[in-house]
């Protein structure tokens, strides 16, 4: 173990080592074989019908001539390259990368969970329903916003469905004129894409000196085609937006309607609520706030709550409850219709449930205390060494910059790449795009003081190499990994991503 | 890095070049540095109408995706089509050939615009 160092006395890690047992591995199609060797197919006896030879194969299906054995390891040795959460911490922020309790997947797997269909009659799964239903009143008191949607199947698919259900909410008003969606110059990508797709233009706020919205610029910006301000609070900086009733008043005043990106809601679950601030349409990322897995392509969700001036364009099917029973309500005149075909990602809704349940109504505040102290701790142990372009205490992510180190030629990216060798994966860079060389740092809940002070000292003997002039090791970093710094300009001006048959 | 004389600005670090009725434009050397290596450049259409302060282009890089703005009113009449190939340009040569369209100028209407000593001392501000 090279740099790492294990203190058998005090039981604490400096940072962890990364040299373990790894294998190379060539791409399928590098592997040598011809032919494929673990598809064994039957011959056919006599001649195949005509009404079925012209379904017959013309070409070769190129299938890469390995075994199953080489077929498995192929996958778990790329899969051993990479980082994740039960590797390593992982302190991207924004992303809330939290640690997926193993009793979620224990859930979600029970078969009375795991083997149904999303077609089959009611009355035979009553207990799903039940258990999606509390996930919809869970998420309705946690926000503040009664009426829920668990639809959306990711974050980005729930902005759009809020955004659909405002457009439908003014056209109602016979206000079809307000198409602009005003967002700050913070916001996630996804906002003005999800406005954009939604057929609606938006207007960029630029942010005021603290990196919060400024009232005066919004002012400017409210008008008689003002149809949403798009927002998340604490805002992308990892700052609470302190005028946010005042911010909901104005765009109201003016007539609009104010959708609440749910990503950072890790910082106020049980402690403050999106619909008593003002906000009347929040997407909430049960994958974020509620440890369902990130996905790895899905199946994800984005649920969306929204208030009374909304709930009738709700998407439907609806569960609803009667009496004892449950069943699915697709009656609705004003309703924007059906946005998945199903009511919902129900395995990441059970997984959500465990989790809530496992807080209960008495404890759910903890995530958010919790999360906001890690995140100060590291602001507290690197504010003096790098630089923080937003004085004061932040929420659950705090934001540093590569200024300081700047000075030696050291950007954000070596920073990041540096580490990767020392065992962390990197922090978010260069978002917020309001902060020239951003370092967003999240580290969850989850993480013990122990991992959060080997990261910090991870990070802190990065600022002392980079004053020693020891440079080049951070410009050459990562130098541990089977890959090592790659070309991410080449990969994006010339990528290729097809096997040259 | 030097900031040509000929060249006007803006504070969202666009350069114009203005002949006679067209207008040339571009992003600055210190915004392509700030960019960072910039992999993809969305053009506007020929003939697009464009007002002043509006989004006509897309540079994409490394590190993020940023709308270029307009800083006259006008038509498209002509785009740097070697930058679908050769992005890269807008970091080798901001102020040359890393130029993304030229625009036939309808009216007087523009964003304010600084000369290169007043953008100098806007970038040490």
């Amino acid at each position: 173990m090279s740099e790492s160092v294990l203190n058998s006395n005090d039981r604490t890690f400096k940072y962890s080592a990364t040299n373990g047992i790894q294998h190379e591995e060539p791409l399928l199609f590098e592997h040598a074989h011809e032919a494929p060797e673990s598809i064994h197919l039957p011959g056919v006896e006599g001649d195949i019908p005509d009404a079925l030879a012209v379904f017959s194969r013309k070409i070769p299906a190129n299938i890469p001539g390995l075994s199953e054995p080489e077929t498995v390891r192929h996958f778990v040795r790329l899969s051993q390259w990479n980082h994740g959460i039960e590797t390593g911490f992982y302190p991207l922020g924004s992303c809330t990368m939290k640690y997926n309790p193993r009793v979620n997947e224990t859930v979600a797997r029970l078969p009375g969970l795991a083997h149904i269909h999303p077609d089959q009659p009611e009355d035979t799964v009553q207990g799903a329903l039940e258990l999606l239903y509390e996930v919809q009143e869970w998420l309705g008191e946690i926000s503040g916003l009664p009426h829920v949607t668990l639809q959306p199947a990711a974050g980005a698919h729930g902005e759009l469905a809020g955004l659909m259900m405002i457009r439908a909410c003014l056209d109602a008003r016979g206000e079809a004129e307000r198409r602009t969606v005003l967002v700050p110059d913070s916001a996630h990508g996804t906002n003005p894409a999800s406005a954009a797709l939604c057929g609606m233009h938006t207007v960029e706020l630029k942010s005021g000196a603290d990196g919060r919205i400024d009232l005066d610029v919004l002012k400017a910006n409210l008008n008689d085609g003002t149809a949403a301000l798009m927002m998340t609070n604490p805002n992308t900086a990892g700052a609470f937006e302190t005028d946010i009733k005042e911010i909901c008043q104005l765009v109201h005043d003016a007539g609009g309607l104010v959708y609440g990106d749910g990503a950072n809601l890790n910082a106020l679950v049980g402690l403050a609520r999106p619909g008593d601030m003002g906000i009347d349409c929040l997407h909430i990322n049960v994958h974020k706030t509620f440890a369902t897995p990130h996905g790895g392509g899905g199946p994800g969700a984005g649920p969306v709550a929204v208030n009374d001036t909304l709930a009738a364009f709700l998407p439907v099917p609806r569960i609803v409850k009667e009496s004892d029973n449950y069943r699915l309500d697709s009656t609705s005149d004003a309703s924007i219709g059906s946005i998945l075909s199903t009511i919902g990602q129900s395995g990441v809704y059970m997984r959500a449930n465990a989790y809530i349940s496992a807080f209960g109504r008495q404890s759910l505040h903890k995530i958010a205390e919790d999360a906001v102290l890690n995140a100060n701790y590291i602001l507290h142990r690197l504010k003096d060494v790098y630089h923080v372009p937003f004085e004061g205490v932040c929420k659950h992510e705090c934001l540093l910059t590569d200024e300081i180190q700047n000075k030696h030629g050291v950007k954000t990216l070596d920073i990041a790449k540096r580490l990767i060798d020392l065992g962390f994966h990197p922090m978010t860079v260069y978002f917020p795009l309001i902060v020239h060389g951003a370092m967003l740092i999240e580290p969850t809940e989850t993480e013990s003081r122990e991992t959060l002070d080997s990261f910090c000292d991870a990070m802190l003997e990065i600022a002392a190499q980079c004053e020693a002039g020891n440079t080049d090791a951070l410009h050459e970093a990562p130098v541990k990994p089977f890959r090592r710094r790659l070309d991410e300009t080449q990969a994006a001006r010339k990528p290729v991503l097809v096997w040259p048959q | 890095m030097t900031i040509p004389a000929n060249l006007k600005y803006t504070k969202d670090h666009e350069w114009v070049r203005i002949d006679g009725d067209i207008a040339t434009f571009g992003i600055t050397d210190h915004a392509q540095e700030a960019l960072g290596d910039i992999v993809f450049v969305e053009l506007p259409d020929i003939d697009r109408e464009l007002e002043a302060g509006e989004a006509y282009a897309v540079v994409e890089s490394v590190k993020a995706v940023s709308d270029v703005y307009s800083p006259v009113a006008g038509a498209v009449v002509e785009v740097n089509e070697e930058l679908e190939g050769e992005p890269e340009k807008v970091n080798t040569d901001a102020f040359g050939g890393g130029w993304i369209a030229k625009v036939k100028i309808s009216g007087d209407a523009t964003v304010e615009l600084m000369t290169d000593d007043e953008y100098n001392t806007f970038l040490e501000e």
